[in-house]
């Protein structure tokens, strides 16, 4: 098998999930508007679990491509087992595709986020433990100290097993039979689940950022590890701030907000390195992966201010239930993950395919600037309806239900528009990804490449 | 000598406590609430089935398409008869399931029970000096 088939083809099959997301995202977003569309074929309740089916694939398939890429070159030697990965691969690759064809089909039978069979399930648990088990045995006795990088690495890779699990304790009664229970134990999973996606991508910024600028501060300063510690400890007890509205034992309530509001130091320590921040990310701004890494980091500072004011339970009390949460959640998926994701992609392409990434630099630049424009634009249309929506929930209005998402319409029409432009952003960046993807696979140099390019270009004995 | 290996795992230990607590005492229903029945068991499943989460939220937790549910059962001018119709029916939002009268029964068997566990949003909450909340049972 070729070298490094298998990252490639990890990042192959998350791109032509970020694109599927996104169509179908765009479809959800005219339902918003239009709730009648496709009603009959593809309605919403089939819709929604389609889109996070292929944005969450879109995110855990370049987290596994990045690592599978960057840890053989960290280790320098080579992966444990790469029969393992390719078991990995295809277990991924077919549970996936038997997701997407039940939900398709309206076979639900899980909850919100995992939709599906719970027996679907089974592949992907095998899947994460082979992935966990080919990680830590590649990095066995290989390195003295682990970089903060290789740590995030292995916290989010154990914490996905248990949270991934105990996603699943409603399958038992004595959590099932109780709606306080249950529902706290499902958002206790879903919120650490989060915190341990989040550890695998903060991870692969760091060691992307770890190596262009070469600072070995980043990776091994005692900085660095206090401030994995505090991201530690919110995936553990963050993640009350979901459930401040249920009636649970206080304690719960309080330790989220104690813990929630330790992010403060983080934000802090945004704010005091701002300087340092933007300098850096003018001394490398011509790197393409720089870029998306400075971008997530405006990202990050934006969606902690609003993740710290929903974390105060007497706020939270008027956002919970609107908007607003799907606004922060966009905004960390798409403004924070997904451009670090991009930036992982896009630094393991230019090792091989940096004058075709080049010849398509412009394309890629305007994309980024439509994207994170339109992102904005896409978040605050979120906010304002979430605000709207807070003050027909928290006072005594006579408007129904309906009329109240009438009057939200405008402020829909917004997101829609602002969620194809995303979209339009996105393509623009990812294209030329495409083209390096299927110069990998079909072994093409990037020479050929731009001859085939050029072909295409002269149709009849005339250049287009 | 370093702290990280210590730390780590003093915080997992932690994690491990709290996560007893929280599946335990923590999330404990009062004890005069109703148990689910064996219909609000079915209408859960068939809750899960149809995905009704994808629009309808419990707690303000699920989609936004449609509205809460929480408590639509006890919400002056809605309850029993207006469930009953808008599931037998559908809406030009919400899809006709074509749904048995044994199904909506044991759908409205479940908001029923979850009617029952809590408010939301919770008109009573008294928010505290330092930003907290605190629900009265």
């Amino acid at each position: 098998m070729k070298k490094d088939f298998i990252p490639h083809l990890f990042f192959g099959i998350a791109l032509i999930s970020l694109v599927s997301a996104m169509l179908i995202g765009s479809i959800a977003a005219l339902q918003y508007v239009y709730p009648s569309f496709l009603q009959e074929s593809m309605a919403f309740y089939k819709i929604r679990p389609l889109h996070v089916t292929f944005a969450v694939s879109w995110i855990v398939l370049a987290i596994f491509g990045g690592i599978y890429y960057y840890l053989p070159r960290i280790c320098q030697s080579s992966l444990h087992s790469n029969g393992i990965s390719r078991i990995h691969a295809v277990l991924f690759i077919a549970t996936g595709v038997a997701i997407v064809v039940s939900v398709a089909l309206g076979i639900f039978g899980g909850r919100e986020y995992m939709a599906f069979s719970p027996i679907l399930s089974i592949p992907v648990l095998v899947g994460w433990a082979l992935f966990g088990f080919n990680y830590f045995k590649t990095l066995y006795k290989k390195l003295e100290k682990w970089p903060v990088y290789l740590w995030m690495w292995a916290t989010g890779i154990v914490f996905m097993l248990f949270t991934f699990t105990e996603a699943h304790l409603w399958l038992i009664p004595y959590f099932r039979n109780n709606m306080v229970r249950d529902l706290t134990v499902q958002w206790k999973s879903y919120g650490a689940m989060v915190g341990s996606w989040n550890m695998l991508i903060y991870g692969t910024a760091i060691y992307l950022m770890h190596s262009i600028t070469k600072e070995d501060e980043m990776a091994y300063g005692a900085k660095s590890f206090s401030l994995y510690f505090l991201g530690f400890a919110a995936l553990l007890f963050g993640w009350g701030h979901h459930t401040y509205i249920i009636p649970v034992n206080p304690w719960i309530r309080t330790v989220a907000y104690v813990i929630s509001m330790s992010e403060l130091i983080i934000l802090g320590n945004i704010i005091w390195n701002w300087r340092k921040t933007v300098s850096s990310s003018l001394k490398y701004a011509d790197l393409l992966p720089a870029r998306f890494l400075f971008s997530a980091d405006l990202w990050v500072f934006l969606n902690l201010v609003l993740a710290l004011i929903l974390s105060v339970p007497a706020l939270n009390v008027f956002t919970h239930g609107t908007r607003i949460t799907v606004a922060h959640a966009m905004g960390t998926t798409i403004g924070i993950n997904s451009t670090i994701l991009l930036a992982s992609l896009f630094y393991v392409l230019a090792q091989k395919y940096s004058t075709l990434l080049e010849r398509h630099c412009k394309t890629i630049n305007r994309g980024i600037w439509v994207f994170h424009i339109a992102l904005f634009a896409f978040c605050t249309f979120l906010i304002l309806s979430g605000l709207e929506r807070s003050e027909w929930l928290n006072s005594e209005t006579t408007l129904s239900f309906r009329q109240m998402s009438m009057s939200l319409r405008p402020y829909l029409i917004g997101f829609l528009v602002s969620g194809l432009a995303i979209a339009a952003g996105i393509l623009m960046i990812v294209m030329p990804a495409f083209k390096c993807l299927h110069c990998f696979f079909t072994s093409k140099t990037e020479v050929e490449s731009k001859l085939s390019e050029d072909d295409a270009l002269y149709v009849d004995g005339i250049w287009k | 000598m370093s702290l990280k290996k210590p730390v780590f795992f003093g915080l997992i230990l932690a994690f491990g406590v709290y996560t007893l607590f929280v599946y335990t005492s923590g999330t404990t229903e009062a004890p005069d609430r109703e148990l689910i029945s064996k219909a609000g068991e079915e209408g859960r499943l068939l809750y899960q089935k149809y995905n009704c989460t994808a629009c309808h939220q419990f707690y303000g937790m699920g989609g936004y398409l449609g509205p809460d549910l929480t408590n639509v059962m006890s919400t002056p001018g809605k309850g029993d008869l207006y469930v009953r119709a808008l599931l037998k029916v559908g809406t030009d939002v919400m899809p006709n399931y074509e749904l048995e009268d044994s199904e909506i029964d044991a759908l409205v068997a479940y908001l029923d029970y979850v009617d029952n566990t809590g408010k939301f949003p919770e008109p009573d909450a008294q928010r505290t000096w330092y930003g907290s909340i605190k629900i009265l049972d």
